[in-house]
């Protein structure tokens, strides 16, 4: 009789417990230069003390998917641990002459062109594997660009919970309210990556989706 | 050397229609398989109805598969208008997922599709679609 209790809370437990240890897989997604890699950077560096990747204004800086392991985020006394998964940017075209503008040479432009398009397949190939994801877009944009419709769209269907960021909020442009209205059926945070403004608000949604992962 | 009247290629694009039947009964990779076709024929498509999510990020995943295989192909413009906004009421969005359901497609949205070397940009809000064409 006692063995059977024992087992039963095993049962019962076990599985729980193992899953909590597992890390929460939080993905950066969104449009290219919204910002993905610069919020990313300011979280690991903020609790890891390294960056995830290097960030550029010219287009496609990040062209394979890179993470961060471990990444334990430590907010208002609780205390979550993370895997950061930052994507390259989605967008349905990719033309090595628009590269061309920033001074990159044309060989280095097309190679450019070359791996971004890769990286657009490989971040796509990605969604299955995330617990929740940052849709990152850039507040001085029309947000309602197919691209990041078609995103949103799909972690839907995959029913991954999302987090909408309009980032670049410290920008005069910035139009944090044109970001709610378009996609009203999820939180939005107003911030500023580059400053780390906003950053508890930011926290406290991803701590409360998080839960609910778990 | 002169140029031949003959020889003058007129450069330009076409509209071209499809109403939703010709794609309704396609798998997937079907039908990406013939927007892509008609993409990379420099016309613009105009699909009644829309893809599902996973059909259009399986697009964008052959798009980016294609630009470098394809001659002069450098990726594709895409936008949908659907008369279901995004403040619906629940009674609303249950009416239309099963309207869309019976019909096998959200028939009252429409898709364009066209190659971003004819068209330079889409502009999209909620109640019209802009197309921006190159010069």
């Amino acid at each position: 009789m006692a063995m059977k209790g024992i087992t039963d809370f095993f049962k019962k437990f076990l599985p729980k417990i193992m899953r909590n240890k597992k890390d929460i897989k939080l993905g950066f997604y969104g449009p290219p230069n919204a910002g993905k890699t610069s919020l990313a950077n300011r979280i690991c560096k903020d609790f890891t003390g390294e960056e995830i990747g290097s960030v550029s204004k010219v287009p496609h800086e990040t062209r394979h998917v890179q993470f961060k392991e471990k990444v334990e985020i430590n907010y208002k006394g609780k205390s979550m641990t993370f895997k950061m998964i930052d994507t390259p940017g989605i967008t349905t075209k990719v033309d090595y002459e628009d590269f061309l503008k920033y001074k990159v040479k044309k060989n280095e432009a097309k190679n450019r062109a070359k791996e971004a398009t890769q990286g657009i397949i490989e971040s796509i190939k990605w969604l299955d594997d995330m617990d929740l994801v940052v849709v990152v877009l850039d507040s001085t944009e029309n947000p309602y660009n197919q691209v990041n419709i078609t995103i949103i769209g799909n972690l839907v269907a995959r029913k991954i919970p999302v987090l909408v960021v309009a980032n670049k909020s410290d920008l005069k442009t910035s139009n944090i309210k044109r970001i709610e209205e378009a996609f009203p059926e999820y939180p939005v945070i107003g911030m500023s990556a580059k400053y780390g403004k906003n950053l508890d608000d930011f926290y406290e949604q991803v701590f409360k989706i998080s839960k609910k992962v778990k | 050397m002169a140029i031949k009247k003959s020889d003058k290629k007129i450069k330009g694009f076409a509209i071209q229609f499809m109403p939703y039947t010709e794609i309704k009964y396609l798998g997937s990779a079907e039908r990406i398989k013939k927007i892509l076709d008609i993409a990379f024929t420099n016309s613009i498509l105009i699909i009644q109805g829309r893809l599902r999510p996973e059909e259009e990020s399986r697009l964008i995943e052959d798009t980016m598969a294609m630009i470098g295989h394809v001659k002069n192909f450098k990726g594709i413009e895409l936008a949908v208008i659907s008369p279901h906004g995004n403040n619906q009421s629940p009674i609303e969005k249950f009416k239309n997922k099963l309207a869309t359901r019976l019909s096998g497609g959200d028939l009252g949205a429409v898709t364009i599709i066209g190659p971003a070397t004819v068209i330079k940009e889409i502009k999209q809000d909620p109640k019209k679609i802009e197309l921006f064409l190159n010069k």
